[in-house]
């Protein structure tokens, strides 16, 4: 930098001028960066809040809600943590299967012939899309808690399924050895799938674990709910908090999904259409057989997209009070002041399940994708 | 000729064919399976729309001094809505000065409205926002021209969640540009920088960018300095939002083919007078109707707030229900705002998709 200004070689050299650009852009940063950290270390030191990740094996005395792991106060913060996780990646999954599904059924029926159908469709992507998710989320949370009748008068529309303002019950597994043999041997038929092809598959999948509980003799070994006092007990609870986030973010996404799926059916060319029937196929063949596996190609990267946004969106949790991942690290900053710490898990994690997103969609669209020969 | 006519008059299509008759055998009943479904919908919504009108008009309660005469009713409490709509259109903003939000709220809409049309983009965009803002703050904040001074701590409703919208996408634009384009630069240190700025800011949840706008920004100032927490959710939206259109204005970059480029390059022109002068007009312009859409992703966004606390128009429709008095009328509430955030969104992504199409039609001249 000494000679800078008098050289007129050395401005006039665009390779040295582009790394006198990038060391300034850094020395800007670094100075920016070493400005902030130095500021929030300071204020940290004079709150005397500790600094690293060693608070995670401190007890975190707070009660959490929801939890699919044992877990009381008394454990560390790092348990806490690992429960939020957890319930994050069980909304995602639910929410991102039932929205799957209810968007494809909704873009085929926006697509429909029978004009009803496809207003209708057409209305409640609308309706869904333009209105914030959050709001849509609070009408269905106060609609559970304050509209539902009490566990008493629960709804039972089918045996075993109870809907209250204590969420919705359903029948679950009990505590038996059979469902872990099944389990194991719907790991080994889907490994032999793997193994052999999807028509193997196709028969093992469903036949192997049904094998086995035959084999155990059929057992009826379920869980279902039944009132005792003023609530329900066995069977699968889904909290009025789970179930309106789970809502929620299958009809929003839905709306979204069904879009890019009608997007990905119109990009398939109308004469593939036209060549299907004319080969005396029906119309629903038509569909499954040649327009579905040619618009998959279409739409699975924007569909990984959407489920990239899907699991950011299951942090809305926070606001109607299901225990996710953000609203336990929130309440882990609130109590220790770590709020760095704290950002950086929130950003592992995110960043963890988004790759696991992205494997899983890129490993399906190279499926799908056109193979050339 | 006279036969033709004779024909023409003679053989018609059959009535089933054509006509209202055709239309419905068409559209409603062409399959068994069709007509099955036609038939299921219909029924439904027979059961489902009579009950509706019942509730939101033929047994709502339009007026009542407070909320027991709803309670009777068995329909809805519009009467809620005409006690509690100041307070979820302007928040807890002086009720004496609430023309103020509003006249800001006016002045909001006259600019999109004005800003639809392209024939002003040139020359008039940024004057009349420019203006407009600067009429905004005045009105909101007053302290001259014998406006009283009213804290920012006080505004909330509608107002605050179009100025935090319209901020964010304002002040953020430019530095999206500036990364976008440092994430298309040769230089690879800009190049990860602005990639790495991006993709951290795009990898998190809103809601956590807004927690830690709330924690980490006062305990980045210097001692002494404070910072209000509609600065800290505004700062969290500029950030948010920067990243966002930077991706997009990266894609209308993309569009553009080498030759510009090269042209550019070949007449000598320097970086920021290719980028300025060639690149980005045609790079804007096709990134235009993804801009407007992200930005109704955004105005969706800004609902966020009420995480942290601030009085948005959905906070304040739920601050509304919360008053024990009129405690249960969660329905007319929500009804109400989201009347309000639909009809906003639905209007700008329809005028989106027709620009996207009058775009397309002036590229093919």
């Amino acid at each position: 930098m000494a000679a800078a200004p008098a050289n007129n070689n050395w401005l006039g050299d665009p390779k040295l001028r582009a790394i006198a650009w990038q060391a300034l852009a850094l020395v800007a940063l670094g100075a920016c960066a070493w400005f902030l950290v130095g500021t929030i270390l300071e204020n940290l030191a004079q709150r005397s809040v500790a600094t690293g990740f060693g608070f995670l094996s401190r007890s975190a005395s707070f009660a959490i809600g929801e939890t699919v792991i044992p877990y009381s106060a008394a454990d560390s913060y790092g348990k806490a943590l690992l429960v939020g996780v957890l319930n994050t990646l069980k909304v995602t999954v639910i929410a991102i299967t039932s929205a799957t599904l209810l968007g494809i059924l909704i873009g085929i029926a926006r697509l429909s012939r029978n004009w009803l159908v496809a207003k209708l469709a057409a209305v409640y992507v609308e309706s869904v899309r333009n209105v914030p998710l959050l709001l849509q989320l609070f009408l269905w949370y106060a609609m559970i808690t304050e509209s539902l009748p009490g566990p008493r008068q629960a709804f039972h529309p089918l045996p075993g399924v109870f809907l209250s303002n204590r969420g919705l019950m359903v029948p679950g597994l009990a505590d038996h050895p059979v469902w872990l043999a099944v389990t194991a041997a719907l790991i080994l038929a889907i490994a032999l799938g793997l193994w052999r092809g999807r028509r193997t598959a196709a028969i093992l999948i469903p036949a192997l674990p049904l094998g086995v509980w035959l084999g155990f003799g059929a057992p009826l070994a379920f869980s279902l709910p039944e009132l005792q006092g003023f609530n329900f007990r066995g069977g699968i609870t889904f909290s009025p908090e789970l179930s309106s986030l789970l809502i929620g973010l299958a009809i929003y996404a839905a709306s979204y999904i069904a879009e890019i799926v009608r997007g990905g059916i119109l990009a398939v060319d109308r004469g593939q259409v036209e060549a299907g029937l004319s080969l005396g196929l029906s119309r629903s063949d038509v569909l499954r057989l040649i327009v579905l596996p040619q618009a998959l190609r279409v739409i699975v990267p924007p569909l990984a997209g959407e489920y990239h946004k899907l699991t950011k969106n299951t942090s809305l949790a926070v606001a109607i009070g299901y225990p996710d991942v953000v609203s336990v690290l929130n309440t882990m900053v609130n109590q220790t002041g770590q709020a760095i710490e704290g950002m950086a898990l929130i950003m592992m994690v995110f960043l963890a399940i988004s790759t696991g997103i992205s494997l899983f969609t890129n490993w399906y669209n190279r499926r799908v994708a056109l193979v050339e020969r | 000729m006279s036969q033709s006519a004779k024909l023409g008059a003679i053989i018609r299509p059959p009535p089933t064919r054509s006509g209202p008759l055709g239309w419905v055998r068409a559209n409603l009943f062409g399959s068994w399976a069709d007509a099955l479904l036609t038939l299921l919908i219909l029924w439904g919504l027979a059961e489902l729309i009579p009950p509706l009108v019942r509730w939101a008009l033929i047994n709502a309660t339009f007026t009542a001094a407070d909320s027991r005469l709803c309670r009777l009713a068995d329909g809805a409490c519009w009467a809620f809505i005409h006690e509690k709509y100041r307070l979820i259109l302007f928040g807890t903003y002086p009720y004496d000065q609430q023309w103020r939000p509003l006249l800001a709220v006016v002045i909001i809409t006259v600019l999109f409205a004005l800003s639809c049309n392209r024939r002003i983009w040139a020359r008039w965009l940024i004057p009349l926002w420019l203006g407009g803002g600067l009429l905004v703050a005045l009105l909101m904040w007053g302290g001259v021209f014998g406006l009283d001074y009213v804290e920012n701590r006080l505004w909330g409703g509608l107002p605050l969640t179009l100025i935090l919208a319209v901020t964010g996408l304002v002040v953020a634009f430019p530095a999206a540009v500036l990364l976008a384009l440092g994430r298309r630069s040769e230089l690879p240190v800009v190049r990860v920088l602005c990639a790495g700025y991006i993709e951290l800011i795009r990898g998190v949840p809103l809601v956590s960018l807004l927690f830690m706008a709330a924690v980490m920004l006062p305990l980045a100032l210097p001692s002494g300095m404070t910072i209000d927490k509609l600065l800290r959710a505004q700062i969290a939206f500029i950030l948010f939002a920067a990243a966002y259109l930077a991706e997009v204005v990266r894609g209308g970059l993309q569009a553009i083919p080498k030759g510009q480029h090269e042209a550019a390059d070949a007449l000598g022109l320097t970086y920021w007078q290719k980028m300025g002068a060639v690149i980005l007009p045609q790079a804007l312009a096709v990134a235009i109707p993804p801009i407007v859409n992200t930005f109704i992703a955004f105005f969706k966004d800004t609902s966020l707030v009420i995480i942290i606390g601030l009085f948005d128009l959905l906070s304040t429709a739920k601050s509304a229900i919360a008053d024990p008095a009129w405690h249960g009328f969660y329905r007319e509430s929500y009804l109400f705002v989201a009347i309000l955030y639909w009809a906003f969104c639905f209007f700008m992504s329809r005028y989106s998709q027709w620009l996207e199409q009058s775009l397309k039609r002036d590229h093919r001249n």
